[in-house]
């Protein structure tokens, strides 16, 4: 790949990038450009958190009480150290939001790849092998379908706490968030994907590997399964600002991430506290970097959705 | 090796594929209705010689795709045998059978554009035949036979690292055809190749298919609705009409006396190029729903000859001259023949 | 100076994307008169279909009128405002697509279409006006149209739709029918029975057709005359039977002989070597010349316009008399 380009071979792939019709699309509207920098930035400050953020704020020796409540900056009684302020801890605000947006982040990635696994695969199976297995598994995706998403996570969480000893589901909690999301939103995928299936199998190309002999899971696998890929990620993009959505709402409902490791939501959720005695920034700032962070992505997710949907093209 | 000599390549004996176009089964029951069979080939009987072309023609819904889906195993068959070089490939049951058979029959598709994967580069598309029945191995020898595929097809051997999308209908087609050669077929079946195609580019694929025909010895099932085209290709025609074959007879003797009522009346739709000013007989109605059709001959409703007979007995072929053809007014001789075309003018 | 019916004179449609300005068609001139029917017949590509939606104005954007005037009855219809084109189209112009099935709105029966659009158009009462939709639908050969005309699209076939189509087209008793692929999307036996019955009633009219085509035959049976499109240019045009017997542009020359005809030997087709060039690279010059066996320097370089022939006239050089030398040249 890095190797010099022999002539008459491709372009290189930055070249292919920087040409293609999707960068050309992306470059087209400021609105697109705008969202795919704030999401870079929002990405780049919350992986470069331990770097980047100006304070630990996982050291409790750095934490300074008397630094609680401290108003951002440009407020009257603000602190240089603290742009936006602190909490009621007198933890750093700016850092507790990227350090935040981790976990927010994490979650939302885990439980989109989750859903995707899920979905895709029992798509491709529901759209391959159709008939009695197809009906079995859309039913359930009905079934699936008739349930707020909010309300499965809500039972898959609440089922684990009885289950598993306090400790134990204390430990599990990033992954049961993880599932609980997960679970609920795999149909999209799974309805996409099996309909996107059904129309590649009968096409030409799947026939004629199928003519030269080729073995039906290998067609499935390096024929249809790229060609469904396509709309597969703009759902995903999309179902990323669901999954962040979602796991923020589980965390302000106290049900999501534990305390001790505080996505956004359990930063609004502390701030909530707070919102009405005056320490507004508390809340405020978390809501915002969701808020942008969600709209963001979905912002990007709409733009992929049309630059791939060659009806509009 | 006489005996192969003397027999077809291809025996296609009374292929019959149904489709349950039935709702399903819990729709039935709540709303009724009964199950649905729709008989899209009924009893198609033919065979190929090797080096040979046989042409399948109809109008569309005739079953003759059907057909040639059938002949290469992508539909099982409801009824009948496909034999090839003696032996029924359609009565085997697992892929490891069929196995030695698939490199020898290969299909060539109607559309250019569905039939290539959009997201393979052309090298790929035509060594998967390749690397599917190991005919070679190591990436040189599999790249250098590749290369040669393209150049029998009149492509550039630098068109391999391209993808389908950056080629015209007209090479895509051609791609199709390498592809279809790569695992040295004896057998190729296509389904309209052409008719996608614009009338230029279609002589070329029409000239590179007589070719390699010529060149590699290979035999052909060529499926079209284009009459004119099945005249240039074929040396025996079969013409379809809702599921059945109604006649069979060798190229020259169809376009010269065409004797169902409906092979004359195929003839008559052809448009004047020549524009000999000659009187065509006005067509009448459409073919019926091949979910329903009507009872004994199939062409019956159109038919001007249909009598009784021909509305409740189903005729089965009967040899007419140097044809084969399922009607009753033909063997009772009610049906006038009549000589079409002057025979081609010697060159 | 004779007034045609329809003009067309140099038309240019262009289209504007991401890798400059695409010129779909350049500069074509054609006149249809009174009761004529013109086919135009080009592959796929060679603007044909694009010159329809333009007379029409139903070019679909970004594609627009860059350059030239469409005249109807001598007066220009190219640039006129959308509710002024609207009243034109129906009444004067109708319109025959391809496909049947969208040219009709799914959810309205055939009767309701139909006379909505003469009421809109003429200032026939509501009885009067489905009268004569009864009429069309009977002069375009719909077995019990009095019964049929309560049917929505989807209860006909494909060539019982595309006759009802034909039926809207002439509504309003229009001077010009604009046909685009009228036929294309018929089985052959339905095919016929439409360019019988697209034949008869012009006769029976008067009116004038433009038929947009990619077959050769169809042409040959229905229309006067015939013009020939290639890369978005007009390569010949004229009296049917002498394109079609002895063409005259080297394109078509061609395009005749790889047609492959029933009563003609079966022996190799004649073959255009290469594809028409897509709208991104048209040559310099004459846009056919890197295909044709009769090319010259001059083809090179300049642009040929169309030059009388014997029979047509035909865009290409080798009828400027002043080459006449150099085609004796090239020749040799």
């Amino acid at each position: 790949m890095t190797a010099p380009a022999a002539p008459g071979s491709p372009p290189g792939l930055l070249r292919r990038i920087f040409d293609s019709d999707l960068w050309y699309s992306f470059t087209r509207s400021w609105i697109t450009m705008g969202s795919g920098i704030c999401v870079l930035l929002l990405v780049v400050g919350a992986l470069g958190a331990p770097v980047l953020a100006p304070h630990d704020t996982f050291d409790p020796a750095t934490l300074k009480l008397m630094d609680a409540f401290t108003p951002p900056v440009w407020v009257e009684g603000g602190n240089p150290t603290y742009l936006i302020g602190t909490d009621n801890q007198g933890r750093d605000m700016l850092s507790t939001i990227m350090f935040g947006m981790r976990i927010s982040l994490l979650v939302g990635f885990a439980a989109v790849l989750f859903s995707l696994v899920l979905g895709v695969g029992l798509g491709l199976v529901a759209g391959y092998l159709g008939g009695t297995i197809d009906a079995l598994i859309m039913r359930v995706a009905d079934i699936k379908l008739a349930f707020p998403a909010i309300l499965i996570a809500l039972l898959v969480d609440g089922v684990s706490r009885a289950a598993l000893p306090r400790d134990m589901h204390d430990q599990l909690a990033l992954y049961v968030v993880v599932f609980a999301i997960g679970v609920s939103n795999w149909v999209s995928y799974a309805r996409t994907v099996r309909g996107t299936v059904m129309v590649e199998r009968g096409k030409d190309y799947v026939q004629a590997a199928r003519v030269i002999g080729i073995h039906p899971a290998v067609i499935m696998v390096r024929h249809v399964l790229p060609n469904v890929m396509g709309p597969v990620l703009v759902i995903a993009t999309l179902g990323l600002a669901l999954a962040i959505l979602t796991e923020a709402t589980l965390s302000f409902l106290g049900v999501g991430v534990p305390p001790t490791q505080p996505s956004l939501g359990t930063l609004i959720r502390n701030g909530n506290d707070y919102l009405f005695s005056g320490e507004w920034w508390i809340a405020i700032f978390p809501g915002l970097t969701l808020v942008v962070l969600a709209l963001s992505v979905n912002l990007l997710g709409d733009w992929l959705r049309d630059a791939l949907n060659p009806k509009l093209r | 090796m006489s005996e192969t000599a003397a027999r077809p390549l291809v025996e296609v004996q009374d292929l019959a594929r149904y489709f349950d176009v039935s709702k399903p089964l819990l729709n039935r029951l709540l709303e009724g209705g009964k199950r649905q069979i729709l008989r899209a080939v009924d009893g198609v009987s033919f065979d190929i010689p090797r080096g040979r072309t046989f042409a399948l023609v109809g109008e569309s819904g005739c079953g003759k795709s059907t057909v040639a889906r059938c002949v290469v195993g992508l539909y099982p068959l409801s009824r009948g045998k496909m034999i090839f070089e003696g032996v029924d490939i359609a009565s085997m049951r697992t892929r490891e059978a069929m196995r030695p058979f698939r490199r020898r029959l290969q299909m060539i598709f109607q559309d250019p554009y569905a039939s290539l994967n959009p997201r393979w580069r052309v090298r790929d598309i035509i060594a998967e035949p390749i690397r599917a029945h190991a005919i070679l191995s190591g990436r040189e020898a599999i790249d250098a036979r590749v290369d040669e595929l393209l150049t029998q097809v009149k492509l550039n051997p630098r068109d391999g690292e391209k993808y389908p999308h950056e080629f015209s209908g007209g090479q895509r087609q051609r791609i199709s055809i390498a592809r279809a050669l790569a695992s040295n077929p004896e057998f190729l079946v296509c389904d309209e190749p052409t008719s996608a195609l614009d009338v230029s580019v279609q002589a070329q694929i029409l000239n590179l298919m007589k070719d390699l025909q010529r060149d590699l010895g290979l035999t052909y099932l060529f499926i079209s609705h284009n009459l004119a085209v099945v005249h240039h290709m074929s040396d025996e025609v079969g013409v379809m009409y809702l599921g059945r074959l109604v006649e069979r007879a060798p190229s020259k003797e169809l376009f010269r006396f065409p004797r169902h009522p409906y092979t004359q009346m195929l003839l008559d739709t052809i448009p004047d190029i020549d524009m000999t000013g000659r009187q065509r007989q006005p067509v009448a109605g459409e073919v019926p729903n091949p979910i329903d059709p009507p009872p004994g001959c199939p062409f019956n409703p159109r038919c001007a000859f249909a009598n009784d007979r021909c509305r409740t007995e189903v005729p089965v072929a009967k040899r007419a001259g140097e044809a084969l053809v399922a009607c009753h007014g033909i063997e009772e001789g009610r049906v006038p023949v009549i000589e079409r075309v002057p025979a081609p003018v010697a060159a | 100076m004779p007034n045609h019916l329809l003009e067309v004179d140099r038309l240019k449609v262009v289209f504007p994307t991401r890798r400059g300005t695409l010129v779909a068609v350049d500069d074509v001139s054609f006149h249809i008169d009174q009761g004529e029917v013109l086919g135009v017949v080009g592959e796929s590509g060679a603007g044909k279909s694009l010159t329809g939606a333009a007379i029409i104005g139903l070019l679909e954007p970004p594609g627009r009128i860059a350059g030239g005037e469409i005249r109807l009855d001598g007066r220009r219809i190219d640039n006129l405002p959308y509710s002024q084109l609207r009243r034109i189209r129906g009444k004067e112009i109708g319109a025959v697509f391809q496909d049947p099935l969208t040219s009709l709105n799914p959810l309205y029966t055939i009767g309701k279409q139909l006379t909505e659009t003469i009421e809109t158009h003429t200032d026939m009462t509501p009885t009067k006006a489905r009268e004569r939709a009864v009429q069309l639908l009977k002069d375009v050969g719909i077995p019990a149209a009095e019964k049929r005309i309560e049917s929505y699209p989807h209860q006909f076939s494909g060539g019982m739709r595309q006759r009802v189509v034909i039926a809207l087209a002439l509504c309003a008793n229009p001077r010009i029918v604009i046909a685009d692929e009228p036929t294309t999307a018929l089985d052959v036996s339905i095919q016929a029975q439409i360019i019988a019955l697209l034949k008869r009633l012009c006769q029976e009219h008067g009116t004038a057709v433009m038929l947009v085509t990619h077959d050769m035959g169809v042409i040959a049976e229905t229309a006067d005359r015939v013009a020939v499109m290639y890369a978005g240019r007009v390569a010949e045009i004229g009296p049917v039977r002498d394109v079609i017997k002895h063409p005259k542009h080297p394109y078509t020359i061609g395009l005749m002989g790889a047609i492959p005809a029933i009563g003609h030997g079966t022996e190799r087709l004649t073959q255009i070597e290469g594809a028409m060039p897509r709208l991104t690279d048209i040559p310099r010059g004459c846009a056919f010349n890197p295909r044709c066996p009769k090319v010259f320097d001059r083809c090179r370089s300049e642009r040929p316009d169309l030059l009388a022939t014997e029979t047509s006239l035909a865009s290409c050089w080798l009828y400027d008399d002043q080459r006449a030398p150099a085609r004796e040249a090239a020749h040799v």
